[in-house]
């Protein structure tokens, strides 16, 4: 864990200094979430409609910090130091799915209050505890996913389109789970609970893709 | 496998695609000796030093280091390697300080070795610049620190002394040259001062081994051709 601390250290530090992930994220929902504003020609969506707008621009938005992932690995020669060094390689694992985590926990620092206020979901106040359960769930899945696609996709000529192909397909369940747990959290009347049922699938598949990706992370940083 | 040998290989070879950029290469380096690898752009040299920090698997014959063969018992042997390759293996957006203690943390190695390395190669005043600031010379001199700041016992040098005016190649001196008293594989451009290093020469052209033995046993027109 120290090993994956120093590398998560040092990527955020990296993003501190460059600043070229996490702006990008914010500013792309935030365009999205105008273009829907302008598009749906809609004063307030609800219910499934505006589940699947918050959760399907995250997923984009998302998309540019897996591309990202390992760029600085590969063109500064991380990788190398990395392998030259006495450590378990899942480390980087870990480390770089915690450096995605929070970058979406981020990105939803932005995302969610512009979404609120372009939006303008009904019962968004009331439902927000379970609203960010299912997020922070959801956000488990996009960092395992993200991390081992893109280090499948940093080695190809093409990574900037390898990784939504392999990405998207894979995280479609839980973009479902997401979305339709968070549904019934945005309509008139709501609850404010989330569906259990929602919860565990997204739980079960974020605890399935870790253990698959633990398994098999170490032969993606062979030669 | 004598114990004192640091390095044995057998019929290395190692091919990119349908190229064989390595072919059946082998000699033994003892503890505390020297290698030079000669050759022209395209022999094999890197290739070589990546395979013995390995970073790159033997696709034929056998490499073995400090009695431990590679690819399958790399995990042993990492962290008694240092590499100076081509690339820094610096984030550029980083300092230098910021770097090599993040290095640090890789090789569990104590944060006073950190300031320790930068003084030993004069750069303790422009540590906290990022690297993308430093000129060539001074991030070849970070390039130099962050290789030997795990204490390595066997250090593989590419081009150590490229970018380094003579001041800064006397600095990093007692780190990487002789006098380190490491074993050390080196390439260079400058076959003349490998030679005068070297305990040991591999003559590489064409990946083959043109010449495995003393650099008194080289005679001029091999070392000629080398880089006709």
């Amino acid at each position: 864990m120290r090993t994956a601390s120093a590398i998560l250290r040092k990527d955020l530090l990296v993003e501190l200094r460059t600043l070229e992930t996490i702006p990008s994220m914010w500013l792309l929902a935030v365009i999205t979430y105008v273009i829907f504003h302008f598009g749906l020609n809609q004063d307030t969506v609800k219910g499934q409609l505006a589940a699947g707008v918050l959760t399907v621009t995250l997923l984009f938005a998302a998309m540019l910090a897996v591309n990202r992932l390992f760029v600085a690995e590969r063109e500064q020669g991380g990788f190398d130091a990395f392998l030259l060094a006495p450590v378990d390689r899942t480390a980087m694992l870990y480390a770089k799915a915690g450096a995605l985590f929070i970058f979406m926990v981020a990105l939803e620092l932005v995302a969610v209050p512009a979404f609120a206020l372009l939006l303008d979901p009904p019962c968004l106040g009331h439902s927000l505890p379970a609203l960010l359960l299912i997020l922070l769930l959801a956000d488990v899945a996009f960092a395992v996913i993200g991390t081992f696609v893109s280090a499948i996709a940093v080695h190809t000529r093409a990574r900037d389109l390898i990784g939504p192909i392999i990405g998207l397909p894979l995280l479609l369940p839980a973009l479902i789970a997401t979305a339709r747990g968070i549904g019934p959290l945005l309509v008139n009347g709501s609850s404010g609970s989330p569906s259990a049922k929602w919860l565990a699938v997204l739980a079960l598949y974020d605890l399935i893709n870790a253990l698959l990706a633990i398994g098999l992370f170490d032969f993606l940083l062979e030669e | 496998m004598d114990d004192a040998n640091v390095i044995e290989l057998d019929g290395l070879t190692r091919h990119f695609g349908e190229r064989t950029v390595l072919r059946d290469v082998s000699l033994t380096l003892g503890a505390g000796q020297t290698l030079a690898v000669l050759g022209r752009n395209g022999a094999g040299k890197s290739t070589l030093l990546r395979i013995l920090a390995t970073l790159l698997r033997p696709h034929a014959g056998s490499a073995t280091l400090f009695g431990e063969p590679l690819p399958r018992q790399s995990w042993k042997v990492r962290g008694r390697v240092g590499l100076l390759g081509h690339e820094p293996l610096l984030y550029r957006d980083l300092s230098g300080r910021e770097n090599l203690v993040y290095h640090a943390r890789l090789h569990r190695v104590s944060l006073d070795r950190v300031e320790e390395v930068l003084a030993a190669v004069g750069m303790r005043e422009r540590a906290d610049d990022p690297v993308r600031s430093l000129s060539r010379g001074m991030v070849q001199r970070l390039t130099v620190a962050r290789a030997v700041l795990h204490k390595p016992e066997l250090l593989l040098l590419d081009e150590p002394r490229s970018n380094l005016d003579p001041a800064a190649g006397e600095l990093v001196e007692p780190l990487i040259g002789r006098a380190s008293g490491v074993t050390r594989v080196l390439t260079s451009h400058d076959p003349q001062a490998a030679l005068a290093e070297a305990d040991l020469v591999l003559a590489l052209s064409g990946g083959r081994a043109a010449y495995v033995g003393t650099p008194s046993g080289l005679d001029p027109d091999t070392l000629r051709s080398l880089y006709a």
